[in-house]
């Protein structure tokens, strides 16, 4: 790969630099800051969460620290609840909630419906400051000496005993959630009204409905954690009873509407992943997807039941018998379009033409982190087994296994994935494959320790422990260090490959999807003329066959 | 026709007005949870506590709640009739009048919301500063009187936003911005409606319920 530096007109590089896309378009930090461009606004994210995704794992690696031996010795117990409940607020509603929708779908979603823009680009601008304003406020709640409730705010605790910064932290939940419906908003009615001609519902990629779904919970979901968090301040600002028994209120009250949002919120962290990955399945085997129709509407009924089984975290909370049987019930339900999803996913690999790309290996590392995630997730939806194990490290496995096994990896596929798109570079591939690989053995190091530590009874949320889970945590934190250094990996390579890597051109998989029929990167109003579509997404039969009409 | 041309990420004006329908319409559907979360522990502690909520509730100044139920009625009134002018193609200055009249109404709701507070402080029926009530009610009471608080708070908020917007909307109408961009119009009715009927709901939860039979 030559440099930049070639002589005018000649390599395919300059002639390249000198078509506009949207990042030579304006190069003030004016022109960044006040943008409207979708693509911007997903790089300025982009930017945003890298450094929360670093913050909250600069926590993680704390913890696993001071779990490498039994005894307390390298923080104490308060700094310990301190850094697990910054750890999970971070990654859940700074990195989780955001990580595919915000940045991913950001950019890709208009490119994939033909559109020149969301439906409301200002509003998508509005829900960056939005999502940095909360992002402030908890920053300086963590500044200022942190939260130690655990992510989930439990009340009492949370509002009339927590010596931290809980209100601070709070507000910046409220805020950044301000910010999630925003952004579901926006996509719902771009996804409804500014569809290309001729795309109907059922040639719209599975990403898109999977993004759908995403952002109906978003939207549905969001504003009763914020409801929820608004009486979670009274109480702890007017010391007045709203969840404390002591003063007339009801502890669980809070679960329930914490949950309500939260469980869903769970799907928010995972649906998108479940959409990239059929993405990634469908054009590294070449072939079309194994039951449209019946993944399509697995995610519409992954939000839907996912709205009704928020009471199976609260089996042991005191809620009644009857509504633990009825949670566990439809917990068992909801698992039923995701393995739909698993199964097809394994349909559509079965005689296709397989390629082990970066993003591939992504994808197969997601499936199989993500089924084994959803059946622990089965055994908690267990009544009597979940007692056993509630509040165990097997829980913290099993979320770990959906949350990074499944959506971070779902992340950096779909990063890897759509990079020559958003760049116009590819990224080294023997390096992302490296980081693949090393990500999925990390992984697994780190966190299949933790279910058979959750089996023999190490609850979670402890610093300290008795020496005979010792060999289980050494596991488990050197899997950290390797999973840490796999994370650092593509921060370094793909950096280099934004000024160094190969010129992608406008569709080096030779995929089917309309963003890959612009070039990349896409010039600002994303396509010369709006494309219209004549067939189904996946259309990877033909291809193979006539690779040079693709 | 000049200046009728769609946003740049738009085809026609048809779908610019078809997106700001959808739009306010998915940001309502958002609304109607976040007011729902405050039913549900609405519903919970008047369960938990039906004598304590009755007793409350006939503390609340029914007279002044039923003429602010009355104002924000005769407002979503005036502000349909604005949006049917509006949409009739009907002469700016008239659509600024009933958009004026409608952010007025809404402006004295909040003045007699304003009163009401007042007088409940007078009463000792602000939790967290000076509640007093019967010790054996008390309870229930002042959990009454804290979702009291915060559900007419919200709503007041609420009202707010859709003051100055529908203010706002008045006095671009009476110069004719509107002439041939009407859904603006529409959708701030959409907003003001949706204000006006979580009143509807708060009125007999809030009002009524302990004067009942
Ligand atoms: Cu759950």
């Amino acid at each position: 790969m030559s440099t930049i530096a070639v002589a005018p007109g000649r390599g395919p590089d300059e002639s390249a630099i000198r078509i506009p896309n949207y990042l030579n378009t304006g190069t003030t930090l004016r022109s960044w800051l006040l943008t409207t461009d979708h693509k911007r606004i997903a790089l300025l994210y982009f930017a945003s969460l890298t450094a929360f995704f670093f913050i909250g794992g600069a926590a993680a690696v704390v913890i696993r620290l001071e779990l490498a031996t039994p005894q307390g010795n390298l923080i104490g117990s308060d700094t310990y609840n301190r850094l697990f409940t910054m750890h999970g607020i971070v990654m859940v509603w700074f990195f989780l909630v955001p990580a595919v929708p915000n940045t991913i779908c950001n950019f890709v979603v208009p490119l994939m419906l033909g559109a020149k823009d969301l439906a409301f680009p200002r509003i998508n601008l509005l829900s960056w400051y939005l999502f940095m304003a909360g992002g402030l406020l908890t920053v300086a709640s963590l500044v200022a000496g942190g939260v130690d409730t655990g992510w989930t705010f439990y009340t009492p605790l949370s509002t009339l005993f927590a010596n931290s910064y809980v209100a601070l932290a709070a507000l910046g939940v409220i805020v950044v959630g301000f910010s999630s419906i925003a952004t579901g908003l926006n996509f719902i009615v771009t996804v409804h009204k500014l569809r290309a001609p001729g795309l109907t519902w059922y040639r719209l990629p599975i990403f898109i409905w999977s993004l759908y779904a995403t952002s109906v919970i978003l939207v549905l979901g969001t504003p009763v954690l914020t409801i929820a968090l608004v009486l979670l301040l009274v109480e702890r600002i007017l010391k007045v009873g709203i969840f404390d028994p002591a003063l007339g209120g009801d502890p669980l009250l809070w679960q329930h509407i914490f949950w309500f949002y939260s469980h869903p919120a769970v799907y928010i962290m995972i649906l998108p992943g479940l959409g990239v990955v059929t993405e990634l399945v469908t054009c590294f085997s070449r072939k079309r997807l194994f039951g449209y129709k019946f993944v399509a509407w697995a995610s519409i009924g992954i939000a839907v039941i996912g709205f009704l089984v928020w009471g199976h975290h609260m089996f042991v909370s005191g809620q009644s018998l009857f509504a633990s049987l009825v949670f566990s019930f439809l917990s068992y339900v909801v698992a039923v379009p995701s393995a739909i999803k698993v199964f097809n996913w394994t349909a559509t690999l079965h005689g296709g033409w397989i390629r082990f790309d970066a993003p591939m290996l992504y994808a197969l590392g997601f499936i199989g982190l993500f089924t084994i995630g959803g059946m622990t997730g089965l055994f908690l939806a267990a009544l009597a087994v979940d007692v056993h194990v509630t509040d165990t490290y097997f829980v913290v496995a099993h979320f770990h296994y959906i949350m990074v096994g499944g959506m971070v990896s779902a992340f950096f596929g779909a990063l890897h994935f759509w990079w020559p798109k958003i760049t116009g570079r590819m990224y080294p591939e023997y390096w992302a494959r490296t980081a693949a690989a090393l990500m999925f053995f990390g992984f697994n190091l780190t966190f299949f320790p933790q279910f058979i530590l959750g089996y023999l009874g190490m609850p979670r949320r402890y610093h300290a422990y008795p020496p005979e889970y010792q060999v289980w945590h050494v596991l488990s934190s050197g899997g950290a260090v390797l999973l840490a250094i796999a994370y650092l990996m593509p921060l370094v390579y793909l950096t280099w490959s934004m000024f160094r890597g190969v010129r992608a051109g406008p569709n080096p998989w030779q995929a089917t999807g309309l963003e890959w029929q612009t070039p990349s990167p896409p010039p600002k109003e994303n396509f010369a003329t709006t494309p219209v579509v004549v067939r189904g997404p996946y259309d990877y039969r033909d291809r193979a066959a006539h690779p040079q009409h693709g | 026709m000049a200046d009728a041309r769609p946003a740049e990420q738009f085809a026609s004006l048809d779908q610019q007005r078809d997106v700001a329908h959808a739009g306010m319409w998915v940001f309502l559907a958002s609304e109607t949870l976040f007011f729902g979360g405050l039913l549900a522990a609405y519903t919970v502690y008047r369960i938990w506590y039906p004598e304590g909520f009755a007793a409350a509730s006939t503390k609340t100044d029914v007279v002044l709640g039923t003429i602010n139920t009355a104002v924000l009625l005769t407002s979503s009134a005036l502000m349909g009739a604005g949006v049917r002018v509006a949409e009739a193609r009907g002469s700016g200055r008239a659509v600024g009048l009933l958009l004026l009249g409608t952010a007025l109404l809404g402006l004295a709701f909040l003045g007699v919301k304003g009163t009401e507070y007042v007088k409940d402080a007078h009463d000792h029926l602000v939790p967290g500063y000076d509640f007093e009530f019967d010790e054996r009610l008390r309870r229930g009471a002042e959990l009454f009187f804290l979702l009291y608080f915060i559900m007419t708070g919200i709503h007041a908020v609420h009202l707010t936003v859709g003051i100055l917007l529908v203010g706002a909307f008045a006095v671009r109408a009476w110069r004719g911005a509107f002439a041939d961009r009407l859904e603006p119009v529409a959708i701030a009715g959409l907003y003001w409606h949706f204000v006006d009927l979580v009143w509807v709901f708060l009125y007999p939860l809030l009002y009524l319920n302990g004067r009942a039979g």
